[in-house]
């Protein structure tokens, strides 16, 4: 056992087991955050409604996303008389695929990173931006008209919310000088004030930019208040409406894979990924609890932020389609392009 | 709206191809929106409406014609079943006309009795009404705030009547149990729990930002159009009619009491929702002065026979409905047996300016201007 451990250890088997220890730890992460976010969610809901939420699976309901998982792999997967068969079912795949792959880029810890590319950032775009074909090939495959307003609804969402995300973006990476975010991270280093979102010396609209982000990143996320693709009231289930069983809960699971990817993204870009935030406090511990602490630091400011997400969808009403596309074009480019302007101008000046 | 023939077909059929292609969409029988089996054949250009053609009758349940084939008394738990939400009112107008066409005497104790529960059961409505409004703007919360303080006004009227949503509590001449003093005490003790909850709502839900930039200038109802169309309760006063049943051919009570009449005059879908918040806070002003006034006394008149017999006679008797202007017409001829009941009920008269008033609209704002006009299917079929 411990000579084939020695062999895996070192190169060029190092790189392969590595590879597949993290692809193995992706997934599960992936699944079992869809899974057990589905259950956080219920809960919250539960209790902003003054109601207990799922109770009868489990201690607290704590088993009832599995139940609901065995339940929706009990149902057949049905494909409605002239869909499109391939497309219809190659879209969960394609969602599912993007979604999981945007993980691969994304710095957990110090000492917890997938791969280290230089264009991490780019990447994790890209991969994003496949979500929204997934959706609406799924939705127009499905030959339903409500699936197909939906998928025109997606589509015109998605594009003017990611302009001003990505002018974001290159604010924030004009502030760090890389686009690789495990050294973005890095360079948040040190005491609280060191992180992004309170460099108001490069960037005196920085809070400005972490808002504009995060209501991007719940528009291209697809969640209340902006849920224009599936809003029940109206089109049924939307860009979901003939979807059944699994191929429904692969959607419901990128969903919420989406929404972490978001979030960490958010950490990672304003909130110091990582980092605690308090000075040298953690150079005097041994390097694998400060590499824990990070861990910790990291998935705190992650869940916090989620529970945001999760927080404003039972709170607030959904928007109207023409008033949230008024928000990005008129609101939030301008916004986001005047800061880019002030960052730049500001980087120019000082350096 | 009136159309000519040339008119009418050129509506009625849709382009194929070309740049001014439309499509049907068909929403319901089965749609989560219409909160219940009504169907609207949505000609649509994009996601703006051309027109819309609401179809009925998926629960036609011959109300008007059950009507003729049973006796008075019997016809009674029928009229509670047309507006499930406000069926205290509904049973008032039936029990009303009898009673008029009778001359029965009411005594006192039961007309306050009747005043309560109809007021309390209003409350109910427009809480029910609100929370399947907000909910289909896609806030989830409010109608389970607004679910729990309905569970409370069930309560009390369970415990004097024993249902819970079809109440069936009015008789000819009076109520059928009297109220005792734990329904008194419990709707003294509603009355500043409601009105607490109501400056909850104002901040959690009424000024909420999305809310009115979804809702304001929204779904415009014209006065003309509210007269053509025959729309009624707060539909009506959302459009700046002050016209309230209760107040326009006083029945009941009613002008004991010092109360108004919520009129807006925005003419648009948030007009019609402050109505009803502040016809919820009038009701509560109501129900305070009976409970503190209600006297000692029979609470059913004597002498009403088991078997009533109207005298013959075209009679009529309205309420005012959670949801407007509730009127039943008696035509009898002198038997046990009515012989023709006509139903005027308030959805179906607000329905019918769903077509002309969202030509053109949006498909999500045609469908926030549905809730706006807070229809119970049931009661636009019967």
């Amino acid at each position: 056992m411990s000579a084939i451990l020695e062999i895996l250890g070192q190169e060029p088997y190092w790189s392969f087991t590595r590879a597949a220890l993290f692809l193995v730890g992706i997934a599960s992460f992936v699944g079992a955050n869809a899974a057990y976010l589905v259950w956080c969610e219920r809960k919250i809901a539960a209790y902003v409604q003054r109601r207990p939420g799922p109770m009868e699976v489990g201690p607290q309901g704590l088993l009832q996303p599995i139940a609901d998982a065995f339940k929706l792999f009990a149902k057949q997967v049905l494909v409605p008389p002239g869909a499109d068969a391939i497309l219809f079912r190659l879209a969960p795949v394609l969602i599912m695929t993007a979604a999981m792959l945007s993980f691969v880029a994304i710095p957990y810890g110090s000492a917890l990173s997938p791969t280290n590319i230089d264009l991490g950032l780019l990447a994790v775009f890209a991969f994003a931006s496949i979500n929204v074909m997934a959706l609406m090939l799924g939705a127009w495959a499905s030959r339903n008209k409500f699936a197909i307003i939906s998928a025109a609804r997606v589509v015109s969402q998605n594009i003017a919310y990611e302009i001003p995300m990505l002018l974001t973006i290159v604010t924030i990476v004009l502030m760090s000088g890389t686009m690789n975010l495990g050294e973005i991270v890095v360079r948040q280093g040190g005491w609280f004030w060191h992180w992004n979102i309170f460099q108001w010396q490069h960037n005196p609209l920085v809070v400005l930019s972490f808002l504009t982000f995060f209501i991007c990143m719940l528009a291209e996320t697809n969640r209340a208040p902006f849920d224009m693709a599936e809003s029940e009231s109206e089109l049924v289930a939307g860009a979901f409406t003939e979807y059944a069983g699994m191929s429904f809960g692969v959607f419901f699971m990128a969903e919420y894979a989406n929404i972490v990817i978001g979030c960490s993204l958010a950490t990672v870009l304003f909130l110091g990924g990582w980092n605690l935030g308090l000075g040298s406090f953690l150079a005097s511990v041994p390097a694998w609890a400060a590499a824990l602490i990070g861990l910790v630091a990291f998935f705190a400011k992650l869940y916090a932020l989620i529970f945001t997400v999760i927080w404003i969808r039972w709170t607030f009403p959904r928007t109207q389609f023409y008033g949230l596309l008024n928000l990005s074009w008129k609101i939030l480019i301008p916004v986001s392009l005047v800061t880019l302007w002030v960052t730049s101008f500001l980087l120019k000046v000082i350096n | 709206m009136l159309l000519t023939k040339e008119q009418a077909l050129a509506r009625s059929t849709h382009s194929v191809g070309g740049p001014n292609e439309t499509f049907v969409l068909n929403l319901g029988p089965q749609h989560p929106a219409t909160h219940g089996v009504l169907r609207v054949k949505l000609t649509m250009d994009g996601e703006f409406i051309q027109r819309a053609e609401p179809v009925c009758g998926y629960i036609h349940r011959m109300h008007e014609k059950m009507g003729e084939n049973r006796n008075y008394s019997q016809f009674l738990p029928n009229t509670s079943r047309l507006d499930y939400l406000s069926a205290m009112q509904y049973t008032h107008a039936w029990v009303g006309v009898v009673e008029k066409a009778c001359k029965i005497e009411v005594p006192e104790r039961a007309e306050y009795i009747r005043v309560i529960t109809s007021e309390l059961n209003r409350i109910a409505s427009h809480l029910v009404g609100w929370g399947a409004w907000v909910m289909d703007l896609g806030g989830f919360t409010p109608i389970l705030y607004a679910f729990d303080d309905r569970e409370k006004i069930l309560d009390l009227l369970e415990g004097i009547c024993g249902a819970r949503l079809t109440f069936c509590y009015y008789r000819f001449g009076g109520v059928v149990n009297d109220v005792d003093a734990a329904f008194v005490q419990g709707t003294k003790d509603f009355v500043p729990y409601m009105r607490e909850r109501m400056k909850m709502y104002k901040k959690l839900v009424t000024e909420n930002i999305i809310l009115r930039k979804r809702i304001e200038g929204m779904g415009m109802i014209s006065q003309d159009m509210c007269r053509r169309y025959g729309a009624c309760g707060p539909v009506l006063r959302g459009s700046g009619i002050q016209h309230d049943v209760r107040r326009a051919e006083p029945y009941s009570i009613y002008h004991r009491f010092d109360y108004e009449i919520p009129v807006y005059h925005e003419c648009d879908s948030m007009a019609r929702y402050l109505v009803r918040m502040d016809e919820i806070e009038q009701s509560l002003r109501i129900i305070e002065q009976a409970v503190a006034a209600i006297p000692e006394g029979p609470f059913v008149a004597p002498k009403v026979p088991k078997i009533v017999k109207v005298p013959a006679g075209d009679y009529t008797f309205a309420t005012e409905a959670a949801r407007g202007r509730f009127m039943v017409r008696l035509v009898s001829d002198g038997s046990d047996t009515p012989y023709r009941v006509k139903l005027r009920t308030p959805c179906l008269a607000n329905l019918s300016l769903f077509e002309e008033a969202c030509a053109g609209m949006l498909l999500p704002d045609a469908l926030a201007f549905m809730g706006s006009l807070d229809l119970v299917i049931p009661d636009i079929d019967r």
